[in-house]
């Protein structure tokens, strides 16, 4: 594979391989800060891959109390399925269970997309016909009473088919204590694009998977290729060098956001250099010929 | 681009519909042709020309130089993105069944003013008179959506079967306001008369001065509310007087039992 290198950190000719998605954006306000943050982090809990948790679900950014529309603090998060109905069950049901729940929040739409879900409209009938409508400047909230008040919730939240979901980039290192220095680098610079989360714990996910397996019925293991303490009994593609490697996985609203988020993760990995951080950067792909979106390692170089 | 302008050459007459000057409805006329309009609602004949000189300009706003209050009916189906502007007085039924668009008032206006409206957002800096975004009678609602902003004072029976939508009174409201109340929100900074909110069934009154609201309003306590703040917001750009009132705790008045019961009164906590 012929390599390039900047600032000592080998970069894989390689490419991340990534699908459409139905993206959803919600904010959510709270009373306070960490209430706002504990809300957005229920609802995106256990939500790291559409595969066992239906639905891929981050923070995106906090919102200052001036940004928001009642004056109070807010938490952004970003919900991503593979059908417009995947998400508009997964979001419907961790509204009601986490957010509804969750002492003094509100929610409001934050993605103007080509399709609504109908959220507050759904979650409505838990004030048992004591909930009121209202209607400021265009926009439906509903208002349910609950034991601490109401519960302040917009009629409908908007939802986009142009979402893309498995930007991704590989962080190999000498160890796990190097590779993780790069790798928290890389996710922090990810977080900081908007419209973009790492769904992962942490934003990283260590048990990278390839397609198959040799058990019937299981559709994806280990990528032993990649597994360190595999090197010399499987067809590796680790160098000598690499003792460890940690994946950031990224999902955006748009094409855009993900290609974002993947350039900024890879200049600060790339930043951090050899010594510190990664010696190598690569990408996950399928061969190319599953996904639509092909995020090319050289081309988001900084 | 100039607003599309009628100047104003004498007092009408006799009181006049002014509903066919929308943006629309004279998209393709020439001036001549729009002078020839008839406005009159008598048999005897009163003329676009008679009353007005025009000027043309940008016809997505127009405005009224000079106004009476024989003029009705000023922006009745407004359609969206269009403004009508009036440098003087109005008469009856302003912006009657607007769908949208912005009207504004620099003088008063008579009744039924926003009767029905839907989506428009109205400001009058004068004042109000009687059934303010009322229905006309034998209408099941009065006004459906949109935001109205009086600076000045209401006559009586403001907001009745009011459906949705937010209306802002800087003034004093007259008797019965917010009578038949279906829902929408309903803000008063000065004083109310005689019965506030009779037979309301889901709508909010949010009033600056308490008062006795009658056996029939039951307190609630004491409350910070996600949607006044969000109200709050909303307002602050055109009313600080608003603004102002909601960005507090209020006490919540559950009702009107007598009815369906689910509305609400909401007062500042003392005064």
């Amino acid at each position: 594979m012929p390599e390039l290198i900047r600032n000592g950190v080998r970069i894989d000719d390689s490419f991340a391989e990534a699908f459409p998605m139905s993206g959803t954006g919600i904010l959510i306000t709270g009373p306070n800060a960490k209430w706002a943050r504990q809300a957005a982090q229920t609802m995106t809990g256990f939500a790291t891959s559409v595969i066992g948790c239906g639905c891929e679900a981050g923070i995106d950014y906090e919102v200052p109390p001036e940004e928001t529309p009642d004056g109070r603090p807010g938490v952004r998060a970003l919900l991503f399925a593979m059908s417009s109905k995947d998400a508009e069950q997964q979001l419907v049901n961790r509204l009601g269970q986490c957010v509804l729940t969750c002492p003094g929040s509100a929610v409001y739409s934050t993605v103007p997309g080509e399709f609504e879900i109908k959220v507050g409209d759904a979650v409505r009938q838990f004030g048992d016909k004591w909930q009121m409508s209202k209607v400021v400047e265009g926009r439906r909230y509903w208002r349910v009473p609950v034991m601490d008040g109401e519960f302040f919730c917009e009629g409908k939240v908007g939802l986009t088919k142009k979402s893309v979901g498995g930007g991704n980039l590989l962080v190999m290192g000498t160890d796990w204590d190097a590779t993780m220095r790069a790798t928290e680098a890389g996710v922090a610079a990810v977080q900081s694009v908007r419209d973009a989360i790492a769904p992962f714990p942490g934003g990283i996910v260590r048990s990278g998977s390839k397609v198959g397996s040799k058990y019937k019925g299981m559709g994806a293991s280990t990528n032993d290729a990649y597994c360190p303490t595999l090197r010399g009994v499987t067809q590796s593609a680790l160098d000598e060098d690499i003792g460890c490697v940690l994946e950031i996985v990224i999902d955006g609203l748009t094409d855009a956001a993900v290609s974002a988020a993947m350039r900024a993760g890879l200049k600060a990995i790339i930043d951090m250099g050899p010594e510190q951080g990664a010696k190598r950067i690569g990408a996950g792909n399928y061969g190319g010929k599953l996904g639509p979106f092909h995020y090319h390692l050289k081309e988001l170089l900084p | 681009m100039k607003p599309f302008t009628f100047k104003l050459r004498q007092e009408p007459p006799q009181r006049v519909d002014l509903s066919v000057l929308t943006p629309d409805r004279l998209a393709g006329l020439s001036p001549a042709q729009i002078e020839k309009i008839e406005i009159g609602v008598t048999k005897s004949s009163t003329k676009v020309g008679d009353i007005f000189e025009i000027i043309s300009g940008d016809l997505k706003n127009l405005r009224y130089e000079g106004g009476s209050s024989r003029f009705d009916l000023i922006g009745a189906k407004l359609l969206p993105e269009f403004s009508i502007h009036v440098d003087g007085d109005v008469g009856a039924q302003l912006g009657r069944l607007a769908h949208g668009g912005r009207i504004t008032v620099a003088g008063s206006a008579g009744a039924y003013a926003a009767s029905g409206n839907i989506g428009a957002e109205i400001e009058i800096a004068g004042d109000v008179g009687d059934y303010l975004a009322a229905p006309l009678a034998g209408e099941l609602s009065g006004m459906a959506g949109g935001r109205v902003m009086i600076r000045g004072s209401v006559g009586s029976r403001a907001g009745d079967r009011l459906r949705r939508g937010v209306i802002v009174i800087e003034g004093s409201a007259g008797e019965d306001l917010g009578s038949r109340l279906i829902a929408g929100t309903i803000v008063v900074l000065g004083a109310t008369l005689g019965r506030v909110g009779y037979l309301n069934k889901r709508g909010s009154l949010i009033l600056a001065q308490r008062k006795d609201f009658g056996p029939t309003y039951l307190d609630c306590g004491v409350h910070h509310l996600t949607y006044i703040g969000l109200l709050s917001r909303s307002l602050a750009p055109v009313s600080s007087g608003a603004t102002r009132l909601l960005s507090g705790k209020l006490r919540r008045y559950g009702g009107d039992t007598s009815v369906y019961g689910k509305g609400e009164i909401l007062t500042p906590i003392e005064g």
